[in-house]
């Protein structure tokens, strides 16, 4: 299955990109799809344990994500 | 979310909005008979982060999950402080110096908790809400801001459009 990725401000900016298509077997977790995300040119410049967020709350990572979930990578958020 | 509250309803508006916002208009829409207090906060884009001199900030927003954040903090400060109504609006877009990024109102009967829920969600939101800011520079650059990490240790500035 492939899943699609968000990526927001430096983490998009890591990637030149604001989304990634990811492969990944079914049963995958969200730590799955991070290391997978962290293999792929430019992942180098992320941390190792990015904030998640499925389907607009974050996530821990051992949640199993599917196809139809929206997976979003968060950086270090800056409101205010 | 256009209807502002009239004085008897217990409102919660919490939206991520790309135009100006309108305190007076937040104001209003927490208007209420029983209230004794309303408190407002305003954030401003200021001139200046760490001593280097601002032109101004780009705020970027993952927009459905932010807004659904922001009305889940808004609930907690209700459910905490007992507010009679909150309103919060968080700008995105590029503001100029002076320009307000964030606003938050509250009412309750009395001051205390209309003050604690807007600091409530103020802190939330600096804690939780997805929403990010580059600042431009005087000098012409421009940085992600990561406040968990000091001083330009951050994965910011290189590449941005040009990276393949």
């Amino acid at each position: 299955m492939t899943i699609t990725v968000l990526l927001f401000a430096s983490y998009a900016d890591a990637f030149g990109r604001g989304r990634l298509s990811v492969p990944l077997s079914p049963g995958a977790t969200v730590g799955d799809v991070v290391a997978r995300v962290r293999a792929d040119a430019g992942g180098d410049r992320l941390p190792p344990r990015p904030l998640v967020a499925v389907n607009h709350h974050y996530a821990p990572y051992d949640r199993i994500v599917g196809e139809h979930d929206e997976v979003a990578l968060i950086p270090p958020v800056a409101g205010g | 979310m256009s209807r502002a509250a009239t004085n008897s309803g217990i409102v919660g508006l919490g939206a991520i909005v790309d135009r100006p916002i309108e305190v007076e208009r937040l104001v209003q829409q927490v208007a209420n008979a029983g209230a004794g207090a309303s408190s407002l906060f305003v954030g401003t884009v200021r001139d200046s982060n760490d001593g280097r001199p601002v032109v101004g900030i780009d705020y970027q927003a993952y927009g459905p999950m932010a807004e659904r954040e922001l009305r889940a903090i808004i609930g907690e400060a209700r459910e905490r402080h007992g507010t009679l109504g909150i309103a919060a609006e968080h700008r995105v877009g590029f503001l100029l110096i002076g320009e307000i990024s964030v606003a938050i109102a509250a009412s309750h009967a009395r001051r205390g908790p209309a003050i604690d829920a807007v600091r409530y969600i103020i802190e939330q939101i600096k804690r939780r809400l997805p929403v990010w800011k580059r600042e431009h520079y005087a000098d012409g650059t421009r940085e992600w801001i990561d406040p968990t990490t000091p001083f330009g240790l951050a994965v910011t500035g290189v590449g941005d459009e040009s990276h393949p």
